[in-house]
């Protein structure tokens, strides 16, 4: 059984009474559901700021090894995304699906520049050496219980190899900022969090642009528009919280040292 | 009286849910929360039984009948990980909310359904999936952890079984989180006319407080489960004490959850007691506000908590006195219940159905439960319990004794409801008195067994256990006996079971205002509300 909201086309379900009511509890479901992520993301920062007043050393000598500058890029690219995010919604509340699927696609599009850049910082860190615990040794045998400490890390394999150094782009700036991390004991911690941190949050935008990708969907057949938007806005909801989490991961890792 | 107008039209009667739409298929893709909640039933008494399964086999290895034993040690610690994983995360947790809590969260407010059907479909499947996944490790690669994962051990030392048991309990979380969010918007926005908030049952101030601590905890878990796997597959090292992580950072997070999870078994079983009482009462219930209230105050209070399970676990004197003093509180919002139900039953027309004989068992193995909690509570016991056998009976206690007799106690009250047949209220009884003896049989002894040192979680024992793990075995077989017989009256019940009509209990809350079972829409009319949910007299 469904009733026709008076509004137009759009048929609210059948359990609520009208079409406002359907959205302002569709909005609230949403909120509640961001509220756990941030509180998911939440645990992680408790875990950094422990670790990072326990070992402020190698928090400060780790964050100077990570490329700011890719940071920044990403930030900007992700502010961008929000603007474009924030357009799309006021263009398919106005109904003017066309602009509003090209916002969207931009905003896809900076997702999977966000990407491409995490897959540039990704990979440099793996030739370097600089990941966390289990891929940071060069010594196979060097397992986990206890013998760590006696390991050769890849890190500094790789120093005393000129060849592989610039193979690998690394200037002689950044060989003295790995030497400084490596004279750090327990330095894999650092490389743990960034690891998790910014691979979750990565994951976290992989899924925002497939949703991204449904609502341009939605957008282009018209399903969506100034009568009913709430998967619009949700999903942009959603994006918002994702580009807030790199707000304050790019600064907690890049810049605090 | 809490309704006017919600009579339902008997012309064309037989049209009811259950009959709306028919095949597995039609199961399957519905919509329909009173559906959801007995699919959710199904699975969950499935699981039961696996989990159920693996207890009777701990109970009989320990009981050490035969010159050989049982299990060699390996197998008993993954059957009882295995035990602790499937009762916890699969079935006390979602048991009453998703499966009691789905059938009549709606009805008593009202609704036609919960906010959101889609989503709440979507969280059983799930659950599902996340069944699936924990029980693939019991093909692949068995967990040998207990069901706490703590670390170094889960990470450094077990088989990778372990992620996949982890990436289980997170997707269950998942579901949970899920199905919180759909109970709280549905009370905030889908409220009858004339439900207001201090008009709500009592079931749903609990369903209610539980959701909030599902929305708040879950994540939690979510986040320290992804990083055992995290630790697991990549080394990351924040648990790991040789890269300089520290395993109690774990333990402080996996408690952050697990004590308020804790809450979310017990609260929504104190829901169904409140609605217990009071309709074998036939009076209203006394202390409405108190009860509600409580249960808001129990929800807040059980994040303040969680290290009282880590006294002995080097964190500091002070944090320990602190966590002692707070946990302590916890006894007060719980006390306030009990005390106004048994005001309830003060001068009420009390009759002994077998839902009330269940209430009355939960209201018995309950206060056990909580006071021994207040022995384990206080610092200086904890060292000398910590780990004992006392802890496996406290934890029983309350886990068993209090949810689990609860969760029977509703199924039988709500029975009539969901399938329109009585169950034999003689075999209900039969099941009670089984499993309340067996219950006591097996569980009293590992009060004294603790005090006396038996440590838990061991495959082997000092000849001065002996006798009282027998006994203890003994009644292990009394209760899995109780439950058989609860599930033959189920059975019974659903195909052979009498007529019941609307409203068998005489009871006053909503969903004994439409027809049993109710139509696909809940109600023919939308009911509109005068009056408080108990207006007995
Ligand atoms: C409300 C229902 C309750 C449930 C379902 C419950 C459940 C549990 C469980 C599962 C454990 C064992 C955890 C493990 O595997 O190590 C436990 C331990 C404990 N419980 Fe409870 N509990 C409840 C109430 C209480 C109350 C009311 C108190 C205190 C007033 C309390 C205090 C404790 C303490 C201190 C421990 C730690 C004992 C130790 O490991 O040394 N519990 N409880
Ligand atoms: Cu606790």
């Amino acid at each position: 059984m469904t009733s026709v909201s008076s509004s137009s086309e759009f048929q609210h379900q059948h359990h609520f009474k009208s079409a406002e009511h359907q959205y302002a509890s569709s909005k609230q479901g949403i909120w509640l559901f961001l509220c756990t992520e941030i509180l998911m993301f939440g645990g992680l920062f408790v875990g950094y700021l422990i670790y990072h007043s326990l070992y402020p050393t190698v928090f400060k000598n780790g964050s100077e090894t990570l490329d700011w500058k890719m940071g920044a890029v990403n930030t900007v690219v992700l502010l961008v995304s929000s603007f474009t995010m924030a357009a799309a919604i006021n263009y398919v509340q106005r109904g003017l699906h066309k602009i509003a699927a090209i916002m969207l696609a931009l905003t896809i599009a900076c997702a999977g520049a966000f990407m491409v850049i995490k897959y540039f910082e990704y990979s440099h860190k793996f030739h370097v050496g600089t990941v966390p615990g289990k891929f940071s040794l060069v010594d196979p045998s060097c397992g986990a219980g206890g013998k760590r400490a006696e390991c050769e890390s890849k890190i500094s394999a790789l120093l005393k190899n000129p060849a592989e150094l610039e193979k690998n782009h690394v200037s002689a700036e950044e060989v003295s900022r790995l030497k400084a991390v490596i004279s750090q004991p327990k330095w894999e911690m650092f490389y743990g969090f960034y690891f998790v941190m910014t691979g979750l949050h990565g994951v976290h935008v992989v899924a925002g642009a497939f949703l991204i990708f449904w609502i341009f969907i939605k957008t282009l057949r018209r399903k969506v528009g100034p009568e009913y938007y709430t998967p619009v806005e949700g999903v942009g909801l959603f994006w918002h919280v994702v580009d807030l989490v790199w707000i304050y991961l790019f600064p907690l890792l890049y810049l605090v040292g | 009286m809490s309704s006017a107008h919600t009579k339902t039209e008997h012309g064309h009667a037989d049209h009811n849910y259950l009959n709306h739409g028919s095949g597995i298929w039609s199961w399957m893709t519905t919509l329909d929360h009173k559906r959801i909640g007995l699919m959710y039933f199904a699975t969950v008494a499935t699981l039961f039984l696996i989990g159920g399964f693996f207890a009777l086999g701990i109970r009989l290895h320990l009981a050490k009948f035969g010159a050989e034993p049982l299990l060699d040690p390996d197998t008993y610690n993954k059957f009882m990980t295995f035990h602790g994983a499937i009762m916890v995360f699969m079935v006390i947790i979602p048991g009453i909310p998703a499966f009691l809590g789905n059938f009549v969260l709606p009805i008593q407010l009202g609704a036609k359904d919960v906010a959101f059907p889609r989503l709440n479909l979507a969280s059983y499947y799930i659950f599902i999936a996340g069944a699936l996944i924990a029980a693939s490790s019991m093909i692949f690669n068995q967990v040998d952890t207990g069901w706490t994962f703590y670390t170094p051990y889960s990470t450094a030392k077990t088989s990778n079984g372990v992620i996949l048991l982890v990436l289980g309990a997170f997707t269950m979380g998942f579901s949970s989180i899920l199905t919180g969010l759909n109970f709280i918007v549905t009370t905030h926005k889908l409220r009858a006319p004339g439900m207001t908030m201090d008009r709500i049952p009592l079931m749903i101030w609990a369903l209610y407080s539980t959701s909030i601590i599902q929305i708040l905890a879950t994540p939690i878990l979510a986040i320290t489960l992804l990083l055992i796997g995290a630790e697991k597959t990549l080394g990351v090292g924040i648990f790991d004490p040789d890269l300089g992580g520290d395993p109690v950072l774990f333990q402080h997070f996996f408690w952050f959850y697990s004590h308020p999870a804790v809450y979310i078994m017990i609260l929504p079983a104190m829901g169904v007691i409140s609605e217990l009482i009071t309709a074998f009462s036939k009076k209203t219930i006394f202390g409405y506000r108190a009860i509600a209230y409580s249960s808001v105050a129990i929800a807040a209070v059980s994040f303040l908590v969680w290290g009282h399970h880590m006294f002995v676990s080097g964190q500091s004197t002070l944090a320990g006195i602190v966590f002692s003093i707070i946990t302590m509180f916890v006894g007060v919002p719980t006390a306030i219940k009990l005390f106004n139900w048994i005001s309830t039953m003060y001068r009420g027309t009390v009759t002994f159905e077998a839902p009330m004989l269940f209430a009355l068992g939960f209201m018995f193995l309950f206060t056990i439960g909580g006071l021994t909690g207040v022995f384990l509570a206080s610092t200086g016991m904890d060292v000398h319990f910590h780990d004992t056998y006392f802890v496996v009976a406290h934890f029983h206690y309350v886990m068993v004794g209090g949810t689990l007799m609860a969760l029977m106690g509703g199924i039988y009250y709500w029975f009539p409801k969901m399938f329109g047949r009585m169950t034999s209220d003689l075999g209900g009884r039969i099941s009670w008195v089984l499993i309340f003896t067996g219950f006591n049989v097996t569980f009293f002894p590992q009060f004294v067994l603790g005090a006396m040192g038996m440590p838990r979680r061991y495959f082997d024992y000092l000849p001065e256990y002996t006798n009282l793990n027998q006994i203890s075995t003994v009644g292990s077989w009394l209760i899995g006996l109780g439950f058989l017989v609860g599930l033959i009256t189920i059975i019974h019940g659903i195909f052979k079971g009498e007529k019941a009509s609307d409203n068998p209990w005489g009871a006053k809350t909503l969903e004994w205002q439409t027809s049993s079972p109710p139509p696909h829409e809940n109600f023919t009319t939308t009911p509109t509300v005068t009056a408080g949910p108990y207006d007995f007299r």
